[in-house]
């Protein structure tokens, strides 16, 4: 007992003392930063000042800190933004301060929103639905035949890992400069992840869940409805939320290939064309928002449909 | 003594080759019948087109008139007129090529590209070390080469990509052995990966290139940012897989922190490893793509699509996009090549 309590003494001492040079080294990097360059000092006191907050912080985690630390991080990221771009005296047209890209969306908030109506309610959700649709129906369909699934689901893992974002000139040509092109590649970026995760989770009941099915003498759709697609919900899920991300980027890049004159693609070029990179940032800060925003949504149906799922105990 | 005690090499090589061709066959039953689709959509998605260039050669169609063809049905066009058909496979511009064209595009921006090529043996000097005459080094270094442009990509790809991949290696071993940057950066990790930011790329190019960083670099710098997150979020995942037993186990054997990373960690994490990689590598490939695209990049299958889209070449837009496809795929299989090698000799093989 007595043994155990000087080992936690011995360990908790060197470590403080461990933690004393690693203090002194930091304060003396610090130091002669200031020394060359005042600013740089300044940057690297404040970057050790929020990282040795987060390093006390995250001694003992608790439900506060696990929220507080990174948020911490973040701003600290964007704090040093700010405070270098400012100091350093940054050209606007090369990196524009935090507070700059605020202004420009308080001030342009109609021009974002019709351009986020545009390309994310009309392109990227349109798509995003009418694509998971059709993948899952095709999955469904190909889930009688063993000799299809053998077949599609390498040709499925092959496609979804090509660059078919470059699909999107053409799909432009075909479709028209409006949001239908748009949708229209969406909706070929986000099948083929889909459908191979929802083919895989089609496979994903059991033997025995499956026999018993069949001693209920549970047809066919029965047995597809009540078993194994809320046993493939997880997987399926799975492809939905990485497919969020794609269905924006999807939007976004194909309007580069011709648009109307609104959306977040048209406006990200024509505002770097025009040299404004703070309304650039803002749509890009509008796109951050949107993405985190449609995989949140995504994530929380998940929640409410597979509660039942290992992943999901205990999380609500 | 192994050759007696295992019958496997007496299966003979044709029975192994008809057992993989089972095994093919579904994939190349797809793989045709999604060829045939696209051979069968050719004729309506072109047809309209090859109506209008009829009627312009003062050929009998059946609505006469333009406005009447506009108002009829696609479906009704082709049975009155089938007569035209044949054209819409054959047009010049169309707005879907048949796989065939495509294929030909290809041969003819790469190995058609060969002039006089012969083999003049190796003499000294650069200019003769591969033994080919000047004719053929023209399959890989005119402007019209896809496989020219395909390097332009592939090179800044996987700069990239290594250079993602070892800052993701890193940062994985950081946040498992450090707590504040586990509870920092990983939230940061996660989220990153729900933003589009391959939309911006072609931005950080332009930025890139005004500050004056040219060359490779700003484009691996786009490939090397999506390569890493994916890479973190594995590594992760893999050094945190080992078991508490497996844990316990090294501490019985009173190993040191390095020892067990060395020794347990990062060889339980290899799985992750390498799965992040395909996932890296695809996703490299399509940043340094969409960072060809609107940035005016003259070279690079990027800058082939979008030159191909301004001036409606569609059999240039539909062979850049077969070679990317061909890019990822070769990529993809070198990893899993390597993946299955490293694997089976760690005994890990699935």
């Amino acid at each position: 007992m007595s043994a155990g309590g000087n080992e936690v003494l011995r360990r908790t001492s060197r470590g403080s003392s461990k933690s004393l040079v690693r203090l002194g080294l930091i304060a003396g990097l610090v130091v002669i930063a200031a020394a060359l360059d005042w600013r740089a000092g300044l940057l690297l006191a404040i970057w050790f000042g929020a990282w040795g907050l987060n390093t006390v912080l995250s001694v003992r985690p608790t439900q506060v800190t696990r929220f507080a630390v990174p948020v911490i991080f973040g701003l600290t990221l964007l704090v040093l933004w700010q405070v270098s771009v400012r100091l350093y005296d940054v050209n606007q047209v090369i990196l524009p301060a935090p507070s700059d890209i605020w202004v420009e969306i308080r001030t342009n908030g109609p021009i974002l929103w019709a351009d986020f109506v545009q390309t994310v309610v009309k392109g990227a959700l349109s798509g995003y639905v009418i694509g998971a649709m059709l993948a899952i129906g095709t999955a469904i369909a190909v889930d009688r035949s063993p000799f299809l699934q053998r077949g599609l689901l390498p040709v499925g893992n092959f496609i979804a890992a090509l660059p078919i974002v470059g699909t999107a000139p053409i799909l432009v040509m075909w479709f028209g400069f409006g949001w239908q092109s748009k949708a229209a590649v969406v909706v070929v970026m986000v099948f083929f992840p889909i459908l191979v995760n929802t083919v895989a989770g089609l496979k994903a009941s059991d033997a025995m869940q499956r026999d018993l099915m069949r001693t209920y003498a549970a047809s066919y759709w029965q047995g597809l409805f009540k078993l194994r697609l809320p046993a493939a919900l997880p997987f399926i899920f799975n492809g939905l939320k990485v497919c969020t991300t794609l269905a924006l980027i999807g939007a976004i890049v194909a309007e580069f290939f011709g648009s109307p004159i609104v959306g977040m693609g048209f406006r990200i070029k024509t505002s770097f064309g025009a040299l404004e990179l703070a309304m650039v940032w803002a749509e890009i800060a509008v796109a951050a928002v949107a993405g985190s925003a449609l995989y949140g949504l995504v994530a929380w149906i998940e929640a409410r449909m597979t509660f039942w799922h290992p992943s999901q105990r205990g999380k609500t | 003594m192994t050759a007696l005690t295992n019958p496997a090499p007496r299966r003979t090589l044709l029975a192994h080759l008809f057992a993989s061709l089972r095994g093919a066959l579904p994939v190349v039953v797809v793989v045709a019948a999604l060829l045939g689709l696209w051979l069968a959509a050719v004729a309506p998605m072109n047809f309209r087109l090859a109506l209008d260039a009829a009627m312009r050669g003062g050929e009998d169609v059946t609505p006469a008139t333009p406005d009447e063809q506009g108002e009829t049905g696609l479906v009704r066009l082709m049975i009155d007129n089938p007569g035209v058909i044949p054209a819409a496979y054959a047009f010049e511009r169309p707005r879907l090529p048949r796989p065939q064209d495509v294929v030909v595009e290809m041969y003819e921006n790469t190995i058609g590209l060969a002039r006089g090529c012969e083999f003049t043996g190796w003499g000294a000097g650069r200019e003769h070390w591969t033994g080919l005459s000047e004719g053929c080094l023209r399959v890989v270094n005119n402007r019209r080469s896809l496989l020219f442009h395909a390097w332009q990509t592939l090179a800044p790809t996987l700069l990239g990509f290594a250079i993602g991949t070892g800052l993701g290696i890193l940062l994985a071993v950081g946040i498992v052995h450090n707590r504040t940057m586990d509870l920092s950066v990983m939230p940061w990790a996660i989220a990153s990966q729900t933003i589009p930011i391959l939309a911006i790329a072609p931005m950080v190019i332009v930025v890139l290139n005004a500050v004056g960083v040219q060359g490779l670099l700003p484009k691996s710098l786009i490939s090397s940012y999506l390569s890493f997150f994916p890479v973190v979020v594995g590594m992760v995942k893999g050094l945190r897989s080992p078991r508490g037993m497996e844990l316990d186990l090294m501490r019985t054997y009173s190993a040191s922190g390095a020892q067990v990373f060395w020794k347990l960690r990062l060889p339980a994490s290899l799985p992750y490893l390498f799965a992040s990689l395909k996932i890296g590598i695809a996703a490299a490939l399509v940043g340094t793509i969409v960072a060809e695209l609107p940035t005016g990049a003259r070279f690079g299958l990027g800058a082939r699509l979008l030159s191909g889209s301004y001036y409606g070449q569609t059999v240039q837009i539909w062979a850049a996009l077969l070679m990317a496809a061909l890019c990822a795929a070769v990529l993809v299989w070198l990893i899993g090549a390597v993946e299955r090698r490293v694997l089976d000799r760690m005994g890990l093989a699935r």
